[in-house]
């Protein structure tokens, strides 16, 4: 049960017709408009670009930059492959929003008690044993879906057994240290508004470089801070009483608890 | 008494103003959702609020425990006198961050959630459990100015032992909160200006926060001449002007060599609407006010250091909000500021202000020997002890 499933998405066999966007909003109850952006209520979109029709989602991350970021914990990363929310957790600081590499999570700007909005990859549907509404509703087999695994086996056949349609790349593969929406496509990414500069390294390893550091460094500038204080407050103690009591060294301690007397200080 | 109140009616008048504008803003931000009273979107999900109102307003804070640490853990008599507006300013500052935090989070009522529901990896917990642990540090740390006011000699005698915890406690959690808002955006390499981003966003932060803490006590000092009349030694205003610039000096050090390492140089010469925020950003925060007081000429004029400091704290705050909006948005999206979100940070920062003002006319703040003073001298009158006071003194006789 625990293999991760994804959405391939062939980027050269989509007609445009809007199939997967319809089904994704009467699956999830959401308004049955027409968007071609990602919205609070368009989990998924359908942009043109060019000759070509480009879906956009959440690409449900392997190790997900929302999961990490999210301070209540409202992300979590489901062992089935989908990346859900609960929005009793969430305490609406966006961090979300602003983290993604994707800029995915949408909000209900307009909302007295707004939500953040994303694509759940029909988790009850996955976890059901069932596909995603996007998946099924496809009539021209752009996206299909399946193990992560045996996805990536299919989009590299598809690329092998049609030499020159497709450029040699699996979107998703590894970017951002893989996730589980994948695309071909059959011309370069970036033309079709692909960012191919997010690097193959999950960007969470970045905060938790700065996060794993903080024990240590509470324990030993909270022991050095403690160590400074009492050396150099004591030794103005000392000082004080050596004065007061006119002698060069105190044969015994003497217990002293005003190290500031009046007129002393300057 | 009644003299100071006629100076300020025209600021009474502001302040009544900008409360009025920044109600009703209020209201509408509650009633009306953010979608529809600010500039905010999909794509600029963080705005003024962040970046001015959070992200500056804890770096200016700062002083609070860059200057009780000099005091209690270095023993730096000389900074004394300051340690209490320091630390009002930080308390206030912290309160207003943490109402600022109400107006942006999308669900405010849910503000405690971070408590009971934490999730390890995430930055912003850190942020928020700063926020509140220092807070409490903060309230602490003030209290004994209401205790002296109040005559509790007891009770100013067990805060005094506390003192020591409470400052290393504060240094703590300051180091973390300060470094952390700059680790917030470890997580953008791809989004934020790489004028901005750097793996060392946290180091920049903290000793940016640290250079700071003096600019702010500096321009309290003169804010405070102008308003009550009462003003910090010279030397000590001089002395915190030489600080604040060793540590700017540290940070253009660490930035330049930041750039440098990695390769952003040349960003900085593109004729881009980054660039030139940087170089305002870099000259308002760092080059005027180290200039203004290496200058034997312009440092001993009385109002020079002031410059400087009110040039570091108008640069502090460009970069912040340079990191939080417009390293960002300049990428991503279009972003200006509502009335809405203009007018509510301007009422913020005027009740920090008044706050601040009757803090100052009320209790021990200014002039005074601070925290483990055990003797309240009320520096308006004419340095005769209070009667609260007096019996302290005769009770410890």
């Amino acid at each position: 049960m625990d293999r991760p499933r994804a959405i391939l998405v062939d980027i050269s066999r989509c007609v445009g017709c809007g199939a997967c966007s319809a089904a994704c909003k009467e699956a999830n109850g959401l308004p049955d408009t027409e968007e071609t952006q990602l919205s609070a209520t368009a989990w998924t979109a359908l942009a043109e670009k060019g000759d070509y029709y480009v879906r956009n989602l959440c690409r449900h991350c392997t190790d997900p930059t929302c999961v990490s970021v999210c301070p209540v914990g409202a992300f979590v990363k489901t062992a089935e492959g989908p990346v859900t929310y609960d929005g009793d957790k969430c305490i609406g600081c966006r961090y979300c929003m602003t983290a993604c590499p994707f800029q995915v999570p949408r909000y209900e700007w307009t909302s007295r008690a707004p939500l953040v909005r994303k694509c759940i990859m029909c988790h009850e549907r996955v976890k059901n044993g069932q596909m995603t509404a996007c998946a099924e509703a496809c009539p021209e087999g752009a996206t299909v879906f399946g193990y992560r695994d045996e996805m990536i086996a299919e989009a590299r056949r598809r690329i092998a057994e049609n030499p020159g349609q497709y450029v040699d790349h699996v979107y998703g593969e590894h970017e951002v240290g893989g996730t589980n929406v994948l695309f071909l496509s059959p011309v370069p990414f970036e033309e079709l508004g692909f960012r191919m500069d997010l690097g193959n390294d999950a960007l969470p390893e970045l905060t938790w470089e700065a996060l794993k550091k903080i024990p240590n460094l509470v324990t030993a500038s909270g022991v050095a801070l403690g160590g400074l204080w009492w050396l150099i407050n004591r030794r103005a103690t000392v000082d004080h009483l050596r004065h007061e009591s006119g002698e060069k060294h105190p044969a015994r301690p003497v217990r002293y608890t005003e190290p500031e007397k009046e007129g002393e200080s300057s | 008494m009644t003299n100071w109140r006629e100076k300020i009616t025209f600021w009474r008048a502001a302040f009544v103003v900008i409360m009025i504008v920044g109600g009703i803003a209020t209201v509408r931000r509650f009633f009306l959702g953010l979608g529809e009273t600010t500039g905010l979107s999909d794509a600029v999900p963080w705005g003024m609020w962040i970046g001015f109102d959070v992200m500056s307003g804890v770096a200016l804070a700062a002083g609070g425990f860059t200057i009780s640490a000099l005091v209690y853990i270095f023993n730096l008599k000389q900074f004394k006198p300051i340690v209490r507006p320091a630390i009002l300013t930080a308390f206030l500052g912290y309160i207003l961050v943490a109402v600022g935090l109400l107006y942006d989070l999308g669900r405010p009522w849910f503000i405690w959630h971070p408590i009971f529901f934490r999730n390890p990896h995430s930055v912003m917990l850190e942020v928020a459990w700063c926020v509140m642990l220092y807070l409490s540090v903060l309230a602490f740390e003030f209290v004994p100015a209401f205790f002296e006011r109040l005559g509790w000699g007891k009770a100013v005698g067990i805060m005094k032992v506390v003192t020591p915890v409470l400052v290393i406690a504060g240094v703590l959690l300051s180091t973390l909160h300060q470094s952390s808002l700059g680790s917030l955006f470890l997580i953008v390499p791809n989004k934020l200006h790489p004028l901005w981003y750097s793996a060392r966003l946290p180091v920049l932060f903290f000793v940016s926060a640290f250079a700071i803490g003096f600019g702010m006590v500096i321009v309290e000092s003169y804010l405070s001449k102008r308003a009550f009349g009462k003003e910090l030694e010279r030397h000590i205003v001089t002395d915190l002007g030489r600080a604040m610039m060793v540590v700017l000096l540290f940070l253009a050090t660490l930035r330049l060599q930041d750039l440098i390492a990695r390769d952003a140089i040349p960003y900085m010469f593109q004729p881009t609407p980054e660039a030139g925020l940087f170089w305002l950003e870099i000259s308002l925060q760092i080059l005027i006010p180290v200039l203004l007081i290496a200058i034997p000429r312009i440092r001993k004029h009385p109002q020079g250091i002031y410059y400087a400091g009110l040039s570091a704290v108008l640069g502090l705050i460009l970069n912040r909000m340079n990191v939080a909006i417009t390293g960002m948005a300049g990428q991503l999206g279009d972003y200006f500021p509502s009335w809405e979100e203009l007018s509510v940070s301007v009422m913020l920062v005027s009740m920090g202000f008044a706050a601040f003002a009757w803090a100052v006319r009320s209790l021990p703040v200014f002039g005074h020997e601070p925290m483990p003073a055990v003797v309240y001298v009320n520096p308006l009158e004419t340095g005769k002890p209070k009667e609260p006071a007096a019996k302290l003194q005769a009770a410890r006789a």
